[in-house]
């Protein structure tokens, strides 16, 4: 399909003026940066308001199809939407498991009803979506998952627990992982994938508190939780591979997400802007020779991931490993806002031992930014896991 | 947004390259021609000629196939990427050198020849070893129509197969640049250096009150264009031979037993070779970001593109070259492995031109103030 460049551009213009003009205004208490963050109703009800006036106002699911709820548009329509909201440093979409993970699972491999039940509920941000992977005695090694799902006449009787639930206190669905069998021929055979509604009986999402002080996700117990057999995605002993097709989405390297800002991005520019206000010994921080050469390094990193992003669309560029660069999107962006945020303290003198409150610099937003972004670099699979799954998958070097 | 673009000429010189270094330069070839005088076999080198490489950046008016810099990119990478030697790299930059900075007469008089297949070189880098290419201790003096030129030049490659140099020497406070033809040098002017890289053929360039007519000065000064012109083709061969020594890495990795393990199933071995890979990732896409500032002749971009990728691409060839020999244990440390042949070549290409410290430090206006 061939887009005339005028409709583009008026769509451009259009999009511009529309974040301009409906960015909220200081909400006057901190925004969360990230939907792993949102730890009080004030927070979610704010940003939940926000994605769906962005949704009544056609700005993102642009691409999904018309009949569920999307908007039926070219993909090149929604990225200039998500480029507008990054511009004008608008919130974040809160239902980002839905929008980036669930939905276009569903829409890739549901069935129509499913699809009709889900799709509009996510871009409104009326039904929220979790996700139950992770547990506590297996993080980064999904294929374990103990949580058990017994059939039941047309239900599933699920027991266990899973962790890490992002917005697990205000979601109506989860993507569930749970075992419904220990005699396969190994581990990952005896997986089932569910989309399961969360307002059952016997389901209790337990609120953590994070390394920041603050909730943010929640321990989702489960004991003698009752949900229906027709919430299972594919078969019996299929869940390994749907929760793969999930963390394609997840990771970036499959595409199909609803769009909108999922993030309120740390930009490289923030961390010069910074630079120049934080004083090092009383001296602006940029001028100090060292701080000059930490930056040009950072934003040489920063530029060289948007550079790939750029060269992995000329297919005559590719290296030896072409999954290389889609593979590798969490990994490089967590690990690198991990450090940038390191590096944000380091520009404060002795501030950079303050933590949130009205003396430290910027609010102490840089700290907690820097506590936060461990989420980045752990959830979804730590980094470590990261590098044995790219040097496995990418490189085909052996596993350990 | 910055975007890289690739032509269909850079897309069909990369196809011709990768399928020419491939063939003429396995790593047995390339350990046996380290023993040769020349950094390349002449049958080799007289194909390159007849491919028309060396005159890809020549302007068709003198016989070449006017194109730019850009599209000699693919074929350096990819030479990086068979650790093969050869003039190319030294002519590619000496005809540019000319086409910036010529009279019309220098060019008349090279450009043709260089286009048809004689090698060229330059004559920058001095004792001090210092990248500054305007501070020069090379001098030379306009006598009448004579230029009288004294100068002690280091790292000139490929010198003994060059019919020209293009010298640079300070004439009157000024850094200048001199075309000197290889039959205007006194016997013994040249001699051969002994550089970590042995695929490379460098010497030292030495002359005592040589004289040369005065118009064998050329009239422009443009050494910001020499600087990346070179900077843009080293990034080229590091990205290539980070490509290669990634290969070697996995090679060993995939085929070494230890414990009764692949050693590639180590996590010490496995994430630091992610790391090269994911370094790789970036070097070639700074590589084709600076290459497209050069295809659009965006100069205000491509100093800092270049030297970005200047400087990424050093320290990643450099730690894959070393993590190379690492990883190859007992056998890293022997002459036989082929992991030093890469470590030495990214130790040259780190060294020539400028390293990483040096290109941020010239970075820091440029992204900060």
């Amino acid at each position: 399909m061939s887009i005339a460049q005028a409709e583009v551009a008026e769509f451009e213009e259009q999009a511009d003026r529309w974040f301009a003009e409906n960015k909220p205004g200081n909400p006057g208490f901190i925004l969360p940066e990230t939907f792993m963050e949102v730890g009080t109703d004030q927070q979610f009800e704010f940003l939940r308001n926000w994605q769906q006036k962005v949704y009544e106002n056609g700005y993102v699911g642009m691409s999904w199809p018309k009949e569920f709820g999307g908007h039926g548009m070219d993909q090149v329509f929604q990225d200039i939407a998500t480029k507008a909201m990054a511009k004008h440093r608008v919130p974040f979409l809160p239902n980002t498991i839905g929008l980036n993970w669930a939905g276009p699972l569903i829409l890739a491999m549901g069935s129509e009803e499913e699809k009709s039940k889900y799709i509009k509920g996510i871009l409104s941000a009326e039904d929220i979506w979790c996700q139950g992977f992770s547990e506590p005695d297996h993080g980064s090694d999904l294929g374990s998952a103990q949580c058990k799902a017994v059939k039941d006449g047309d239900e599933y009787v699920i027991n266990g627990s899973k962790i890490w639930t992002s917005l697990g206190s205000y979601a109506k669905y989860m993507i569930l992982i749970a075992r419904t069998s220990t005699d396969g021929p190994n581990k990952y055979a005896g997986l089932s994938f569910f989309l399961a509604p969360m307002q059952a009986q016997g389901i209790e999402p337990r609120p953590i508190k994070k390394l920041t002080g603050e909730y943010g996700f929640c321990q989702t117990f489960f004991n003698d939780a009752r949900i229906p057999a027709s919430c299972m995605m594919g078969k019996e002993g299929e869940g390994w591979k749907v929760a793969m097709a999930t963390l394609m989405f997840e990771r970036g390297a499959a595409g199909g997400q609803a769009g909108g800002l999922a993030m309120m991005d740390l930009s490289i520019d923030d961390i010069v802007e910074l630079a120049r206000r934080a004083k090092r010994n009383g001296k602006p921080a940029i001028d100090d020779p060292y701080v000059r050469e930490q930056l040009v390094d950072l934003i040489t990193e920063s530029k060289g991931n948007s550079y790939m992003a750029a060269r992995s669309k000329v297919s005559g560029l590719a290296t030896d490993w072409p999954d290389a660069v889609s593979m590798s999107g969490k990994l490089r962006s967590s690990e690198l806002k991990r450090r940038m945020c390191q590096f944000a303290i380091s520009l404060q003198g002795a501030n950079g031992a303050r933590y949130v409150s009205s003396d430290a610099v910027d609010g102490g937003l840089w700290q907690r930014s820097y506590l936060n972004a461990f989420s980045g670099t752990i959830g979804g699979g730590t980094s470590q896991i990261q590098h044995n799954i790219i040097g496995e998958r990418v490189l085909g070097l052996p596993k350990g | 947004m910055a975007t890289i673009e690739f032509s269909e000429e850079q897309t069909m010189l990369m196809e011709t390259a990768v399928d020419f270094c491939r063939k003429h330069s396995p790593i047995d070839r390339v350990r046996a021609q380290i023993d040769q005088p020349e950094g390349i076999d002449p049958s080799v080198w007289q194909e390159m000629i007849d491919l028309g490489w060396l005159g890809i950046t020549v302007p068709e008016q003198y016989g070449g196939l006017g194109l730019t810099l850009a599209d000699a990119v693919p074929i350096a990478e990819n030479m990086g990427r068979y650790l093969m030697g050869s003039p190319f790299v030294a002519t590619t930059l000496a005809s540019q050198a000319i086409i910036a900075n010529g009279s019309d007469a220098q060019k008349e008089l090279w450009l043709p020849q260089i286009a048809e297949g004689s090698a060229a070189s330059m004559a920058l880098t001095e004792e001090d070893g210092s990248w500054i290419l305007t501070e020069v201790g090379s001098h030379a003096q306009l006598q009448g129509e004579e230029l009288v030129l004294t100068a002690k030049k280091c790292f000139v490659l490929d010198a003994s197969q060059a019919a020209v140099f293009v010298l640079s020497a300070n004439i009157d406070g000024v850094a200048r640049l001199i075309s000197i033809a290889s039959d205007q040098l006194p016997e013994g002017a040249l001699t051969r250096e002994t550089v970590i890289d042995e695929t490379r053929r460098s010497y030292t360039l030495e002359v005592d009150c040589l004289r040369l007519p005065s118009d064998q000065l050329l009239p422009g000064t443009d050494f910001a264009s020499i600087e990346q012109s070179a900077l843009l083709l080293l990034t080229a061969e590091m990205s290539g031979g980070l490509s290669g020594v990634l290969h070697v890495i996995i090679d060993y990795l995939t085929t070494r037993k230890q414990f009764d393990q692949y050693i590639g199933s180590y996590q010490s071995l496995k994430h630091p070779t992610v790391q090269i890979l994911l370094s790789l990732e970036a070097c070639r896409s700074h590589l084709y970001r600076a290459t497209t500032c050069f295809a659009q002749g965006d100069e205000k971009e491509t100093e800092a593109a270049v030297r970005m990728a200047k400087a990424q691409g050093s320290e990643a060839f450099a730690f894959a070259g070393d993590r190379a020999v690492q990883f190859h244990g007992g056998f890293g440390f022997t002459y036989e492995c082929d992991a030093q042949l890469f470590l030495r070549r990214a130790l040259w290409c780190q060294y020539q031109f400028g390293d990483a410290a040096y290109h941020r430090n010239l970075l820091a206006p440029l992204l900060l103030d």
